[in-house]
């Protein structure tokens, strides 16, 4: 079919050489699989390089660590291990021939190759929105960048992208690039936020104190304007069915746009091969072994959903590697009675989306608005967690007793109420 | 004059107050353990941050090195490090947790290889 590109077998590849990726690498090879790790940089650590703040490894290797030093903690692993990765390889196809039978075509600095593997741990991260994503027009100027972009030129190449910043999106991604901007001496004019309240986590937020930066909530950067470099940028308010409201406009002189809009997980060579998404998550719809609904294609990480923890995009990328062992041992995840998971009062988003009450599990969930003194119920099993706050930013991970799953009956509601 | 954080010390996040009087702290609430209440009184009396950045290296196959400070460093003390990183250049090769500088005490550390 291919004849003239070289084939390789294993057991498993991985698709991703982030923390997600390489966790699950790990532990696909400890548990003796044959396994080839890719990507796409010319590193492994997926985001984690440029990511130089610390805020890593609490609760994985119960110590704080920068983004740097997270990922080569795991790549020394992996070295010990003996992995087999390949960097600068970029998959260019899946192709699911049947249950045990998948191809990854990926092309390599020594060139193309294809990769025939019984299951594939699918975990190439997530990718930034856009400033057009978000709805703003105007002039076709440099100094717009994703936040992403942003960290990459300051904390890889050491290039300061512009003086007089303005920041959208008060994220933990936004707020972390106002403080690197104005570390280094750049003048960070305003995070402006569409919601009514900061997205980031308390000790992020707590940036803008640090260098008195104002934070404009409600509001959106609606135009920018220029002549070859961005001049000035329009802001506007928002109401609080977050439209526009006329007459409020004010226009702020910067020379940078930072776009910090969120991220999006990278589905689309799954979709190809018919992998289901979960439209609230932008990830696949995933069984408690994170194995979507094409056997033997597995997710973890950002491609699953948008994490803010790395610990737990290990966590995930582990489970992954010991769902696609079970796979391979049995020829298959056996198919069973599923308990679905469903979404109740204030749950945006959830994963996983189907539990077998086999085995314990966790669920990841982001609540859809901001509560206090708030109680997480599934009310099927009888459990209740008491939560003094909940925010959409922080994801909360419920952990989920196989014996408590097997109360319920064909669905599991998960709701975050107010007491 | 009443302080609120939320406690970063941990991820349960705390939401702390620290009531201060005449520059002097008279009451720490709703922190749950001794070490949220002493980041807290460090927080409104003398704040300290551990600083990050990059600087620049030769010969390494980036052209930067991430960094932090070995320990937290007083907050009015940070823009004269940063100018002091901004002026210093390294030469590869470079091992991650490696000492890479040390400015007025402080040791600046790898946080990532060259
Ligand atoms: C700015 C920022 C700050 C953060 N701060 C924190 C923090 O303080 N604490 C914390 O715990 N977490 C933090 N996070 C979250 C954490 O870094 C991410 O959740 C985590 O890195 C996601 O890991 P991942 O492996 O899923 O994806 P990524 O790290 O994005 O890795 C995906 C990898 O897949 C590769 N890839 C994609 N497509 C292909 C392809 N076709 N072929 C080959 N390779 C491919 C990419 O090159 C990339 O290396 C932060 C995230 C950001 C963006
Ligand atoms: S007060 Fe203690 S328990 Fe609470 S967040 Fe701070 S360190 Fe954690």
């Amino acid at each position: 079919m291919f004849p003239r590109i070289p084939m390789l077998n294993y057991d498993v590849v991985v698709i991703g050489g982030g923390p997600a990726g390489m966790a699950a690498a790990i532990r696909a090879k400890e548990l003796g699989l044959k396994v080839l790790l890719l990507d796409e940089n010319d590193y492994l650590g997926g985001i984690l390089p440029q990511c130089i703040h610390p805020g890593f490894g609490l609760h994985y290797f119960r110590e704080e660590l920068t983004g740097p030093e997270f990922a080569s903690r795991l790549a020394k692993r992996l070295v010990e291990l003996g992995v087999q990765y390949k960097t600068a390889s970029r998959v260019l196809e899946i192709t699911n021939y049947s249950d045990l039978e998948k191809v990854v075509i990926f092309t390599s600095p020594s060139g193309a190759y294809q990769a025939w593997t019984k299951a594939i741990i699918y975990t190439a991260g997530a990718r930034e929105r856009h400033a057009f994503e978000i709805g703003i027009i105007g002039d076709r100027v440099s100094g717009i960048y994703t936040a992403g972009e942003a960290q990459t030129l300051m904390d890889i190449y050491g290039i300061l992208p512009g003086k007089d910043v303005v920041i959208v999106g008060s994220g933990d991604v936004g707020l972390i690039m106002a403080r690197r901007f104005a570390l280094e001496g750049a003048k960070v004019k305003a995070v402006i936020e569409l919601m009514p309240y900061p997205g980031g986590l308390a000790r992020n937020v707590m940036i803008l104190r640090d260098f008195n930066i104002p934070l404009y909530l409600s509001h959106k950067v609606v135009e920018v304007r220029g002549k070859g470099r961005v001049e000035r940028v329009k802001v506007m308010k928002v109401d609080e069915n977050l439209r526009e409201i006329p007459g409020s406009e004010f226009w702020i002189d910067a020379d940078t746009l930072v776009v910090s809009a969120g991220l999006v997980p990278s589905v689309k060579k799954l979709k190809r091969i018919g992998v289901e998404i979960d439209p609230s998550t932008g990830g696949p719809v995933v069984n408690d072994r994170l194995e979507t609904n094409v056997p033997g294609i597995f997710v973890a990480g950002n491609s699953l959903l948008i994490n803010d923890l790395v610990d737990y995009v290990a966590e995930q990328g582990e489970l992954a590697a010991e769902g696609a062992r079970e796979f391979i041992e049995n020829g298959g995840i056996e198919s069973r009675k599923w308990v679905k998971v469903e979404k109740g009062e204030n749950v945006r988003l959830l994963a996983p989306h189907y539990l077998s009450g086999d085995k314990d599990v966790y669920l990841y969930l982001r609540v859809a608005k901001p509560m206090e003194n708030a109680e997480l119920r599934i009310p099927e099993v009888g459990k209740e967690i008491k939560l003094p706050v909940v925010k959409p930013a922080e994801m909360l991970r419920l952990s989920l007793k196989a014996e408590e799953i097997k109360k319920a009956g064909e669905t599991l509601t998960v709701e975050v109420v107010k007491v | 004059m009443i302080y609120r954080f939320t406690c970063i010390v941990c991820p349960l996040g705390c939401s702390i107050e620290v009531e201060v009087d005449d520059g002097e702290v008279k009451e720490v609430r709703g922190c749950t353990c001794p070490r949220g209440k002493e980041w807290a009184v460090q927080e409104v009396t003398n704040p300290k941050r551990v600083v990050i950045s990059v600087v620049r290296v030769d010969g390494g196959a980036l052209p930067t090195v991430s960094v932090k400070t070995a320990e937290p460093i007083p907050k009015e003390k940070i823009p004269e490090l940063m100018s002091y990183l901004a002026k210093i250049k390294l030469k590869a090769p470079i091992k991650i947790g490696e000492v890479v500088a040390e400015w007025k005490g402080i040791k600046i550390v790898a946080t990532r290889g060259a």
